[in-house]
C-alpha cells in the first residue's frame, strides 16, 4: 500500500477471533484486521458482515469480547487489542 | 482443577483428585453425548466441540470458587472435552468431593449449570448423514 497518499488518519491493527457458526461464515477464526484509530466494536462487525446478511442476522445473539473481557460495540479499539466474536455458547 | 481436554475423560482420575480423608461424598456429574437432538430429528454421530482457551478456563476457575464460596468446604474439579466427542462418551465431567452429601450435590448442580450458561464452549452436532449444525444452549 506504499503507493498510496498519506493518510490523516492513523491506523491501529487488531486481531479478530471467530468462533462456532460465526468462524465458518467469516471463513476464518483468527485473523488480524486494520481498523481507522477510534474504531468501536460495532465498526468492526459491520465491516466483517458488510454484504452477508446472515452474519448481519446474527448481530443481536453475538457477544463482544476484548482481550478476555466482554464488553459492549460502543467500545473502542486499542491497537493489539484481541477481539472475540462469540456466539452463544453450547458447552456441557 | 479445571481443564480443556482434547483426549477422552478420566473420571476415576478425578475422583481420585478431589476427594480426601475429609470427604464423605462425591458427587459426580457427566454430560455425555446424546443420539437425540433437541432441534433436529436426524440422529446425531458425535459432537464437535470447541472452546476459547483464554476465556473458558478463567471463567471455569471463576465458577469453581464460587462453588466452593457457597457450599465449601469442598473439592472440585471441572473438565470439558474439545474437538470430537462419540456417541455415549462423556463431554463434560463435574466431580465435587464434600464433607456431607447435600453440600456435595448442591455445588455439583450449581457448577454444572453455571458452565452451561458461562464458558465459551461451542458445540455442533454431527448428524450420521455428515451433516453439522451449531446447538446453542437454551437457559434453564
Amino acid at each position: 500500500m506504499a503507493t498510496q497518499p498519506i493518510s490523516a488518519v492513523s491506523k491501529i491493527t487488531i486481531r479478530v477471533l471467530a468462533f462456532a457458526r460465526l468462524r465458518e461464515l467469516l471463513g476464518f477464526g483468527s485473523r488480524d484486521v486494520e481498523l481507522a484509530e477510534g474504531a468501536t466494536l460495532d465498526a468492526l462487525w459491520k465491516q466483517l458482515a458488510s454484504g452477508n446478511g446472515e452474519i448481519e442476522g446474527l448481530r443481536a445473539t453475538t457477544r463482544f469480547a476484548r482481550n478476555g473481557e466482554l464488553v459492549a460495540g460502543e467500545t473502542v479499539l486499542r491497537t493489539g487489542d484481541e477481539v472475540a466474536l462469540m456466539p452463544p455458547v453450547g458447552g456441557g | 482443577m479445571v481443564a480443556l481436554s482434547s483426549a477422552p475423560l478420566d473420571v476415576a482420575a478425578l475422583v481420585r483428585d478431589v476427594q480426601t480423608k475429609e470427604h464423605g461424598a462425591v458427587v459426580t456429574f457427566l454430560g455425555t453425548t446424546r443420539e437425540t437432538s433437541p432441534d433436529d430429528p436426524r440422529p446425531v454421530a458425535a459432537l464437535e466441540y470447541e472452546a476459547y482457551d483464554s476465556m473458558a478456563i478463567p471463567e471455569m476457575e471463576k465458577i469453581a470458587s464460587e462453588a466452593r464460596e457457597q457450599f465449601g468446604p469442598l473439592a472440585i474439579a471441572i473438565v470439558h472435552r474439545t474437538g470430537r466427542v462419540a456417541l455415549g462418551e462423556p463431554s463434560v465431567a463435574v466431580v465435587v468431593a464434600a464433607p456431607h452429601r447435600a453440600r456435595a450435590f448442591d455445588a455439583c448442580r450449581y457448577a454444572i449449570d453455571a458452565l452451561k450458561a458461562r464458558v465459551a464452549v461451542w458445540k455442533q452436532e454431527v448428524y450420521a448423514d455428515g451433516e453439522t449444525a451449531w446447538v446453542a444452549n437454551t437457559p434453564p
